[in-house]
């Protein structure tokens, strides 16, 4: 009796599960941020299946204050269904000074909500580590990423010099006021994570689902946010629409297309 | 069916500007792999800074890159053919960026390595091929590009082929195939070409169609890689990979290097039906049915098949940081999950990595992007195999400092050697040697483990197998008991309560002075009054040394029972006075750090409870804090 060969899925899930693992053995502090997207609640599921049903840090979720209902209502679902542990966190400081994007354009107010807050909490709570859901396949200037990929106290990710990475061997430690950011999920790419979703029956909120002809692909803030015009209902369909587009995923994301290059200046700041 | 089959991660190498990522961005375009108006987006971005549209610039995204015109790091980028699903893996061929090339090309199955037909096999060529061969990649197909820029001439083919050959024989690597391409054009890359119909062999990408992902990992002989072990509820589940074989519930398992043995109770996986067999590749957790210690880096074997256990071994070693590496400095070796202090003994051989060139008389160094074969030397015994036999367990990186400085692969493991003690001493700057310097020496704090318990509770017996188990981890460790106090520094101390509380305050002030020194010390004495212990841990904090409270509790009709020395027997007897239990009494601790029962635990059983908390307040990076 041999044991059938292992998917492509199977191989994803046990370089993720042992990520996770290495990540919670070299920090002492970790959380995760969470956005209840898809890709974030891919996220929780291998954090489950990596301690075996029990994520024992703390998730994050930067609450932007623009956020959809439907959104929140899940993560009040999921906190409760998964037991976590969960911090929110609001840029309040940026709110009262009026930030929003009733006024801003949205690169100016998605760096003051989603990067300064997510700059706040970690001055708060001196996290060294952060576990995030980046995919090498959402966009050009994620593809560098390591799995293990250090930033500096200013956030700064110096993706000239990052250090080497192999054999499973990982930049495993930081000095005072950097952190790391874990990266299960570099290898995943979009209709993967579909098909895990499917495979492992993972809780997602409904918006990624055709209603009247339309559906989100990607989830962000309420206002910078656009579905697509679709009829898929269910992941069989999505994956059938994904296969036969060539769109790509964030075209509806507004602050990555506000000007040229709008993503690297980002990322260089410290965005996810 | 194709569609969930596992990717082949394919490396592309080769000299800088022969055409690596304009192959790339020609395999994508053709294999209709790019979202819909990328070309166009990067077609308006080379206007914008004046420049002709390549295939090339889809690899290069970054604002900088396009600055520059090179690749600077490595990115990883899917595909799929009718065949199978790829992941390219872009490494940049500038000789300063070796780190990223290795970063890039470690995971690899298959490289493909572009000679450019115009310019023929150059510098970088050879030494990629080198590299290749380094991490064990043995699936090489070459691609001989710009065949346009040599009128698609099948004799210039001919010529780098055979030269290049030539040069792979001498590196031990045999080319799957050599195929004549043109990237910039399309020729032979997804379609056959006109131009170059001489060619009867496949194109670039039915050349990879036919590689094989590299030999199963399910047929090697069984390795289980320790990450940690979790007590999140009342299961106590071990963490780990598999990197080889397969594993049954049931199976019998020796985790090594500590080389104790238990049973497979079950195999866990969180929300999957248990079959009860996991493979190469799964990370999994298991439970034992002997609650044998195990902790992170130890590695589980069958016992038909176990692996080397040594403290020195040969290797090649890449070095990729900028500080050299020096014989005699200490350095910490990463195999899998173990993490262990070495020092290089001997390097035997330095070679350039770009030049391939041997140089001569030089054994004390390696410099940044040298390659090396030397001996390495390491504290505690290390796990592994040779590269050749099971590769997962046979490459390591070699870390300074928290960082990776330069990866290895072992050869001819060579079995422990103590005699070979430490050829070079480490000196330290002027001024007091503090404890954080002592632990970074020996790799662990020292320390005072105070046992207390009732006479015939088993205190000698644990602090014995205990001090084996320290000792046996390479750590600096002693005994003090009544045998080796009472007839030397305490010979002239009796039994009377006075001598008692005197004899408990020598053995804590030496107990201070060897923790204080580097040694973990483990003092195994009844110890019965609140008091005296609670000295002993003043005095030892006052010391700085950490102290930790074993409690070795049994019942005393249990170590009554047991009465190893007769002395119970003699106390009820009168035949002593003032014994502890009978006619003196014994003060259990209020808070001790450890509790072991020794009426429910058996001896080892004990020794992995006190060592699963010992350990862990052990850690040489806790000192100094």
């Amino acid at each position: 009796m041999t044991e059938s060969p292992r998917t492509h899925l199977d191989q994803l899930e046990n370089q993720s599960i042992f990520i996770f693992r290495e990540a919670y053995h070299s920090f002492k502090n970790i959380a995760m941020p969470w956005s209840m997207g898809k890709d974030s609640n891919v996220l929780i599921w291998l954090a489950l299946k990596s301690f075996f049903g029990k994520i024992p840090f703390p998730v994050l979720h930067i609450d932007t204050t623009y956020e959809f209902p439907e959104m929140l209502e899940f993560r009040e679902w999921a906190t409760a269904h998964y037991q976590l542990k969960l911090i929110v966190k609001i840029n309040e400081e940026a709110r009262a000074r009026g930030i929003g994007y009733e006024t801003h354009d949205p690169v100016t107010v998605t760096h003051e909500l989603k990067t300064v807050a997510l700059q706040q909490a970690l001055a708060e709570y001196k996290w060294d580590a952060l576990i995030t859901g980046i995919r090498r396949d959402e966009d050009p200037t994620r593809a560098k990423e390591r799995y293990f990929s250090p930033r500096n106290a200013q956030f700064e990710w110096d993706y000239k010099d990052q250090p080497p990475e192999f054999w499973g061997q990982f930049a495993a430690t930081t000095t005072k006021g950097e952190h790391v950011r874990v990266q299960p999920l570099l290898d995943w790419t979009e209709v993967d994570i579909w098909r895990y979703i499917q495979r492992e029956n993972i809780p997602i909120p409904q918006m990624y689902f055709a209603r009247n002809g339309q559906r989100f692909r990607s989830l962000g803030c309420s206002p910078i946010t656009k579905p697509i015009t679709s009829n898929a209902t269910t992941i069989d369909e999505i994956v059938t629409e994904l296969e036969s587009t060539r769109t790509s995923e964030r075209a509806g994301r507004a602050q990555d297309h506000h000007e040229r290059n709008a993503m690297q200046k980002l990322r260089a700041k410290g965005f996810l | 069916m194709t569609r969930n089959a596992e990717s082949l991660k394919v490396v592309f190498v080769g000299h800088v500007d022969h055409g690596k990522s304009t192959l790339i961005g020609r395999i994508l375009h053709d294999t209709e792999s790019l979202p819909e108006g990328k070309i166009d987006q990067i077609k308006q971005a080379c206007a914008a800074e004046g420049m002709e549209f390549e295939f090339a610039f889809v690899l290069d995204a970054l604002l900088e890159e396009q600055e520059q015109n090179v690749t600077i790091d490595t990115t990883q980028i899917p595909f799929r053919t009718s065949r199978r699903r790829y992941a390219i893996i872009d490494a940049p061929g500038h000789k300063e960026f070796l780190k990223n090339m290795i970063t890039g090309a470690s995971n690899a199955d298959a490289a493909v390595l572009v000679i450019a037909a115009s310019e023929g096999v150059r510098e970088q060529s050879r030494r990629h091929a080198y590299l290749l061969t380094l991490l064990g990649i043995k699936q090489v197909i070459v691609v001989v590009n710009k065949m346009d820029l040599v009128d698609f001439s099948e004799q210039r083919f001919q010529e780098i082929k055979t030269e290049y050959q030539k040069f792979l024989v001498d590196l031990d690597l045999t080319a799957r195939c050599f195929v004549p391409a043109s990237a910039k054009s399309g020729e032979n890359v997804a379609h056959k070409s006109e131009a170059l119909r001489w060619y009867h062999g496949p194109t670039v990408l039915e050349a990879l169609d036919a590689t094989e992902p590299t030999a199963s990992l399910v047929d090697l002989p069984f390795r289980f890689c320790v990450q940690d072990v979790y007590r999140f509820d009342e299961r106590r589940i071990i963490a780990g990979r598999i990197e080889t074989g397969t594993l049954r519930a049931g199976d019998e398992l020796i985790f090594s290097p500590a080389n104790k043995s238990s049973k497979v109770q079950t195999i866990e996986r969180w929300n999957t039906e248990k079959n009860g067999v996991a493979i190469a590749g799964d990370s999994i957790g298991i439970t034992l049915t002997e609650q044998i210690f195990v902790e992170r880096g130890y590695v589980a074997s069958h016992q038909t098949e176990t692996p080397i256990e040594t403290n020195r071994f040969r290797a090649d070693l890449f070095w990729i940081a900028r500080e050299p590496l020096r014989v005699g400095a200490p350095y910490t070796v990463r195999l899998a999950t173990q993490d262990v202090k070495c020092q290089v003994v001997s390097i035997e051989q330095v070679m350039d990595s770009s030049t391939l060139e041997i140089k001569i008389d030089k054994y004390e160094q390696l410099d940044r992007n040298e390659v090396g074969r030397l001996t390495i030397q390491t504290r505690a015994p290390l796990v592994l195999d040779n590269h050749d036999r099971i590769a997962n367990l046979g490459r390591f990186a070699l870390v300074d400092d928290g960082e990776i400085r330069g990866g290895g692969t072992i050869f001819g493991g060579i079995y422990t050697d103590r005699t070979v003690a430490k050829s070079k001493n480490i000196s330290w700057t002027g001024g007091k040697i503090t404890p954080g310097q002592r632990a970074l020496q020996t790799g662990h704090r020292g320390a005072v483990v105070w046992f207390t318990g009732l006479s015939g509770a088993g205190k000698s017996t644990i602090a014995q197998a205990l001090e084996r188990e320290l000792f046996s981890r390479a750590m600096n460790t002693y005994v003090l008991d009544g045998d080796n106090i009472r007839h030397g520094l305490n010979s002239n101390l009796g039994f009377s309560p006075e001598d008692r509380v005197e004899n408990i305050r020598r053995v804590s002030e030496v107990a201070k002075l060897m923790a204080d020194s580097g040694v973990v010390v483990i003092t195994a004495f009844i110890s019965p009054y609140l008091m005296d212990r609670r000295r002993a841990r003043e005095i030892a904090l006052e010391g700085n040394a950490e102290f930790v409270e074993v409690f070795v509790e049994a019942p005393l009709e249990v170590c009554e029972a047991r009465d190893p020395k007769n002395l119970y027997k003699k106390a009820r007897a009168g035949e002593i006075r003032d014994f502890t239990g009978i006619d003196a009494p014994y003060e259990p601790p209020e808070d001790p750090e450890i509790i072991v029962q020794t009426d429910r635990q058996t001896v080892d059983e004990s020794v992995a409870t006190i060592l699963e908390h010992l350990l862990p307040r052990l850690k040489a990076d806790s000192a100094d804090e």
